[in-house]
């Protein structure tokens, strides 16, 4: 059969929610016929995730617990990403971030609450921030390839904490078990309203990186140079500098949720406090479109997958990998869906009767 | 030092390198034709766990092998529909695809954790002495006595290179990922040789991540790669996209992998997770510098990453 591609004009808002909740409803579909394969009823599975996911005060606020690192990590991963500079060090630069922050809380551990806990902070996003300026320096200076150096990052920096996990840093008190000491009541997040301060940091960061991103400068330069190197040379953009400033923003931001992980969640540092989490994050990033209001709605509606996993895992027994697969399962169908928004088909008897039209 | 540098760990190291080297020819064919597939982790790992299944319950290394290759060539088409067909972006196809396999890996082989091959499957990779080759000093035990598909990773380098370099498709080929619009009007079919090349490579990935659990590791373990896909990438920029060049590339970083391990067994008094640093850290460092030196022979396929519409030319 004869076809061809035509490009559509620009569609409305609509049809672009349209095409990405076809795409999210086939994803489900997909994945539904994998547990219909595994013997389980679709729907049951489903319903049961859902109920893990939101079925009571504790499950909801288990959830934004999980959502909340994935928030903040997308918006850092947003910055690089917008600037078409593939960070994939998310992970690394979370490690990093909770390092930093973690030698703050192991030998400051008198100083008072409020101090240490900012101090904290903004050791986090120190580490975080250096850690990814490292890449964004070979990236700039000589247009070393970001993605694998930024991935190479991560294991070195896991390395790092299983080192000191194992070495110079293990709890003389937990009788030969490898792992850090855990921090003292001052160095861990007070909660509020029933979860811990994070989920506030994330709020107030949605909003700083809304107006970072779409009324600021930098945040303008950032989207010039991720749209084209020249444009952006034209402009006058320091290229160098606008690529090592964002890095350190991006890595920065994923720094503070290593703080918040360590201290909030584990309440120590481990060779767990990122657990995936920086690349799970790189496809909340995506599908919320690099845009902060989309992000919380996605990181939301991924952690409710995460629980909600690990919930028919003891429901039904189904490996809580299952999770992740349903996720790579979205991404596949709205990346595929882009496609549609962009392009329409036109078969060959279509095409031919169009161009008589035209012709006439 | 003394430790280290015999005959047993260059042997080691060859060892290592083979999943690395079977990855690496893999993603050069894939980006030979002009596509950047950053999955080769989730590649690796659907055919580390697709082998080890299959070895598992059937006993039979021939069948656990083929299927590896389907399971990474099965997962090459997601990515070659995405972003050939659909022209999806090619970076984050890949790292779907990755996330996916990871996922795959950590489903299938959730109920794997610990078991071994059994001895009668292992046997299969025994060493086998090539006559002759075999018998020179040092280089013999090094080089040829090893399990079959060590040799069968010698012989793909090899025949890449015979194709890419020696014949009429493997200049299409190169075409297609050097400017598709061309090889296109010299009636190249773009898309067909992209889709078979994409899958070739995805089948490889597949093989190498089979080689780590069926022959180097042989017990499950989860994310049994740890990285391995992501080195092999970076080992294709080292390589300059010369499948010769590769397999010199894939032994160094196998030595590289094994030797914090080996450090560890000589006395030296630093610590090994340090050490296991060692193939990442190499890796910056090589992307670094080949990263300074810019020539064309160096370069990578011109039309890497750009998804080719003809009806945009």
């Amino acid at each position: 059969m004869q076809f061809r591609l035509v490009k559509k004009p620009e569609i409305t808002q609509r049809q672009y929610t349209v095409i990405i909740l076809t795409a999210i409803a086939l994803a489900l579909l997909t994945s539904g016929l994998f547990i219909l394969l595994l013997g389980l009823n679709p729907i049951q599975v489903y319903l049961a995730m859902l109920n893990g996911a939101f079925g009571s005060t504790y499950r909801l606020e288990q959830t934004i617990i999980v959502a909340i690192p994935l928030v903040i990590i997308s918006l850092g991963i947003a910055v690089a990403f917008k600037m078409k500079f593939w960070n994939i060090g998310a992970e690394g630069q979370v490690i990093m971030g909770a390092f930093f922050a973690s030698y703050l809380a192991l030998n400051y551990q008198d100083a008072p609450k409020p101090l240490l806990l900012l101090g904290m902070l903004a050791a986090g996003f120190l580490g975080g921030g250096l850690w990814g300026l490292i890449p964004a320096f070979f990236k700039a200076r000589w247009g070393t390839n970001e993605t694998i150096v930024t991935l190479m990052m991560n294991y070195i920096a896991l390395k790092w904490i299983t080192y000191l996990q194992y070495g110079p840093w293990k709890d003389p008190n937990s009788m030969g078990f490898p792992k850090i000491p855990n921090f003292t009541a001052n160095a861990i997040l007070p909660n509020f309203l029933g979860v811990h301060l994070g989920w506030v940091i994330a709020l107030i960061l949605v909003v700083i990186m809304y107006f970072f991103m779409n009324h600021s400068k930098k945040g303008f330069e950032i989207a010039v140079l991720g749209e084209s190197l020249n444009t952006a040379r034209y402009a006058g953009v320091n290229i160098f500098r606008t690529i090592l400033f964002s890095m350190f923003i991006s890595g920065g931001i994923c720094g503070l949720a290593g703080m918040i992980q360590a201290s909030a969640v584990g309440n120590t540092l481990s060779v767990e406090v990122a657990g995936g989490v920086g690349y799970t994050a790189i496809i909340t990033a995506w599908l919320g479109a690099l845009k902060a209001p989309w992000i919380v709605l996605v990181s939301v509606l991924f952690a409710a997958l995460v629980q909600g996993s690990s919930y028919i895992q003891s429901a039904f027994g189904i490996s809580a990998a299952s999770a992740s697969l349903i996720q790579a399962m979205i991404l596949f169908f709205v990346l595929g869906s882009d496609f549609f928004t962009k392009y329409k088909v036109v078969f060959g008897s279509e095409f031919l009767t169009r161009g008589k039209e035209a012709r006439e | 030092m003394n430790t280290v540098l015999t005959v047993s760990f260059f042997k080691a190291a060859i060892i290592a390198g083979t999943p690395l080297l079977f990855a690496t020819l893999g993603e050069i064919m894939t980006e030979k034709s002009g596509n950047l597939n950053l999955g080769v982790e989730g590649m690796m790992l659907m055919g580390a766990v697709v082998g080890f299944e299959v070895g598992y319950v059937t006993n039979n290394p021939l069948l656990a092998l083929v299927t590896a290759a389907l399971a990474g060539a099965i997962g090459a088409l997601i990515y070659a529909f995405l972003t050939v067909s659909l022209r999806a972006n090619q970076v984050v196809s890949g790292l779907a695809l990755t996330i996916f396999g990871t996922g795959f890996s950590g489903f299938l082989g959730q109920g794997l954790i610990g078991l071994k091959m059994s001895e009668g499957f292992i046997s299969n990779f025994q060493k086998i002495k090539i006559p002759g080759l075999g018998d020179i000093p040092w280089l013999g035990e090094i080089f040829f006595n090893h399990d079959i598909l060590v040799y069968f990773g010698y012989l793909t380098a090899v025949i890449l290179g015979l194709y890419l370099y020696n014949t009429r498709k493997g200049l299409n080929l190169r075409a297609v990922g050097e400017n598709p619009a061309a090889a296109d009007a010299a009636s190249v079919r773009v898309t067909r040789y992209k889709y078979t090349h994409i899958l070739l490579g995805g089948a490889l990935c597949g093989l190498g991540g089979a080689y780590l659990s069926l022959v180097q590791v042989p017990v499950w373990q989860e994310n049994i790669t740890a990285g391995r896909g992501w080195i092999a990438v970076a080992l294709v920029i080292f390589s300059a996209w010369n499948p010769y060049r590769a397999i010199l590339g894939a032994y160094l970083f196998g030595g590289l992998d094994i030797i914090g391990f080996r450090l560890q067994g000589s006395g030296i008094v630093i610590s090994q997770y340090i050490f296991d640093m060692a193939p990442y850290l190499m890796t910056i460092i090589i992307l670094v510098i080949v990263s300074f030196k810019k020539d064309i022979k160096n370069a990578p396929p011109k039309a890497l990453g750009e998804p080719y519409f003809r009806e945009e030319r």
